[in-house]
C-alpha cells in the first residue's frame, strides 16, 4: 500500500461537488483530510490518499479530469 | 554548534527533532527551523559579526548549521551599491542595489544551497540533488563538487541544452525527465520520500530556506546597522521574500538594529504571478497557475510560501507588483545602462516593479530602498537577443562614418 499527500484546489464551479467522497467510493482509495479552506469562490483541501499506487494514479487521473487541480503539498519543486 | 531548538510546523505548531523532515505529519503543513534566541543573544554582537569571514558565514550564529560543516565557497557579503544613476531616473535619492549576481555560481541560490549542503553533510547524506531548470542546478552541482558528494540534477527533457551545461561541468549526473513540469515535480517528491538523498529544496527545505536570511543581515550591516525603509524582492516560491523579512525581524529582536519598519514589496512576472493575483483579490490563498513567462527562474506556479508571502505583505504594509512581460527586458536594460549591472530576467522583473512603485509614489524620494538583484544576466542572454544591435561596417573610415550616421538616423526615427 502506498500513501500520497496532495493538495486539491477547486475552481468556483466545482466547490459544491462531492469529489473527495467519489474518489473514495469509485476507487480503492482511503481519503484522509488534514486541512482545508473552502470559500465561495475557491477552495482547497490537503489530504492523504492510501491505496495501491496504480489505483491512486487512476483516482487522481479521474479527479483531475473533473477540472480540479492536484499538486504536491509542498508546492512546486522544480526551480529556476 | 548551531543554536537550534527543533523543527516547528508553521501551521499547527507541532515540534519535530532536527532531522531531514519538511512536512508536518499531523497537518501536512511546512516545517521551519526554530532557534534558541536566548542562546544566540548571549554570543552575538555587531563586533563578532564584523570579525567573521567576508562571506555569508559571518552570520553563522543565525543559521541552522554547525559552522564546522560550512562549505565556504566565498558566497555572500556581495556589494550593496548606492544606485545614484538609476535613483536619479526614478526620483529615488537613497536607492541601493543588492547585487547578488556575483556569487560563486552567479545567483543568490548559493546562499540557500550553502546551508542545505552543509546540513546534508551533517546528516551524513552522500547524494545532493535537486530539480531545476537553471540557477539551482548550477549551485547544487558546484557545492556537491566542493563537498565531495555525488550530485544529481533533474529537469524536463525539452529544456534548452544551454540551461544545463552550467550544472554538468561540475560533474553532476544530469537526468532529463521525459515529462512536463508537473511530472518532474512529482517524480522528485517521490524520490525524496523513498531514497536517502538530500534534495536541497524538498527534504532539506527547512534548512535551505534559512540561507536567504543572510540577504537581510548583509543589507542591514552594509547600511550601517539599520533596516531599509523599503525592499523590493523577486517572487517565485515566496521563500526569499519571507526570509528577508524574517532576517530583519531577528536582527530587531536581538537588538542589533532598531525596530525594522520595512515595507516589503514582492515582484512577479505577469506570466507567473499567483502571489500578486491572490494579493489583489484580497485573499491569502494562492490559486496555482501554469507558468508562461520569460523569467524562467521565477516560474513557480504553485508557490510553497505563497500564503506566508501575503502575510508578510500585510504585516509590513507592503504590496505585490506585476511586471508586464514586455517590460522585463526593459528593466534589464535600465539597470545595465544606469548602473553597469547585467542581471537576468528576474532582475528585470524587480527593476520593472521598482519603477512602477517609484513613479506611482508608493516609494518616497527619501526612503532607503533596496532592490534585490538575485542572478546574473549571462544566464539568460537569449532574453535580450532582440534588443542588442551592433553596427556593421567594413574596415574603412568612410564606411564606418556612414554606418554610424545611418544608426543615428534610425535612433532618431525611433
Amino acid at each position: 500500500m502506498a500513501k500520497r499527500r496532495i493538495k486539491i484546489t477547486f475552481p468556483q464551479g466545482l466547490i459544491t461537488e462531492p469529489l473527495i467522497y467519489l474518489l473514495g467510493k469509485n476507487f480503492e482509495i482511503v481519503t484522509n483530510i488534514r486541512r482545508a479552506d473552502v470559500r465561495e469562490d475557491m477552495g482547497w483541501v490537503i489530504l492523504e490518499l492510501e491505496g495501491e499506487d496504480q489505483e491512486i494514479d487512476r483516482g487522481l487521473e479521474w479527479v483531475t479530469e473533473t477540472g480540479v487541480r492536484v499538486d504536491s503539498v509542498s508546492g512546486d519543486v522544480l526551480e529556476g | 554548534m548551531a543554536h537550534v531548538k527543533c523543527l516547528r510546523c508553521r501551521e499547527c505548531g507541532n515540534e519535530y527533532p532536527i532531522e531531514p523532515l519538511y512536512v508536518c505529519d499531523f497537518c501536512f503543513g511546512p516545517l521551519e527551523v526554530a532557534y534558541d534566541y536566548d542562546a544566540i543573544a548571549k554570543v552575538i554582537s555587531r563586533d563578532r559579526i564584523a570579525n567573521g569571514p567576508p562571506t555569508m558565514w559571518r552570520y553563522h550564529d543565525l543559521l541552522p548549521v554547525d559552522a564546522k560543516m560550512a562549505l565556504d565557497m566565498g558566497t555572500g557579503f556581495t556589494p550593496l551599491i548606492h544606485a545614484k544613476n538609476l535613483g536619479g531616473k526614478l526620483g529615488l535619492n537613497k536607492l541601493y542595489i543588492k547585487n547578488d549576481s556575483v556569487n560563486p555560481t552567479f545567483s543568490f541560490k548559493d546562499r540557500v544551497v550553502a546551508t542545505a549542503s552543509a546540513k546534508a553533510l551533517e546528516f551524513g547524506f552522500d547524494m545532493l540533488a535537486c530539480a531545476s531548470t537553471g540557477n539551482l542546478a548550477g549551485s547544487v552541482s558546484a557545492h556537491g563538487a566542493k563537498a565531495g558528494m555525488d550530485t544529481m540534477v533533474f529537469f524536463p527533457s525539452d529544456l534548452e541544452r544551454g540551461k544545463i551545461l552550467g550544472a554538468g561541468i561540475y560533474g553532476a549526473t544530469l537526468v532529463a525527465v521525459e515529462g512536463n513540469y508537473d511530472q518532474v515535480n512529482r517524480l522528485c517528491s517521490e524520490l525524496a520520500d523513498n531514497h536517502r538523498w538530500a534534495f536541497v529544496n524538498i527534504n532539506m527545505r527547512p534548512f535551505y530556506a534559512e540561507g536567504s536570511k543572510t540577504l537581510a543581515y548583509e543589507v542591514a550591516e552594509q547600511l550601517g546597522w539599520r533596516a531599509p525603509d523599503v525592499c523590493v524582492v523577486p517572487g517565485a516560491s515566496g521563500s526569499l521574500f519571507t526570509k528577508v523579512w524574517k532576517g530583519l525581524k531577528e536582527l530587531t529582536d536581538l537588538g542589533l538594529i532598531d525596530k525594522a519598519e520595512t515595507r516589503m514589496h514582492i515582484a512577479q512576472p505577469d506570466g507567473c504571478s499567483p502571489i500578486v493575483r491572490a494579493y489583489n483579490e484580497g485573499t491569502p490563498h494562492v490559486r496555482p497557475v501554469t507558468p508562461d513567462t520569460i523569467a524562467k527562474s521565477l516560474a513557480i506556479g504553485n508557490p510553497a510560501d505563497g500564503f506566508y508571502s501575503i502575510k508578510t505583505i500585510e504585516e509590513t504594509d507592503g504590496s505585490a507588483v506585476i511586471a508586464p512581460e514586455n517590460e522585463i527586458v526593459e528593466g534589464i536594460q535600465l539597470l545595465a545602462e544606469t548602473e553597469g549591472i547585467f542581471t537576468e530576467t528576474a532582475g528585470g522583473v524587480v527593476i520593472s516593479a521598482l519603477r512602477k512603485l517609484a513613479l506611482s509614489g508608493v516609494i518616497k524620494p527619501d526612503d532607503v530602498t533596496v532592490a534585490y538583484i538575485t542572478g546574473n544576466g549571462l544566464k539568460t542572454q537569449e532574453a535580450i537577443e532582440d534588443v542588442i544591435h551592433p553596427v556593421y561596417t567594413s574596415p574603412n573610415y568612410a564606411d564606418f562614418m556612414e554606418s554610424m550616421a545611418a544608426r543615428e538616423k534610425k535612433t532618431q526615427n525611433g
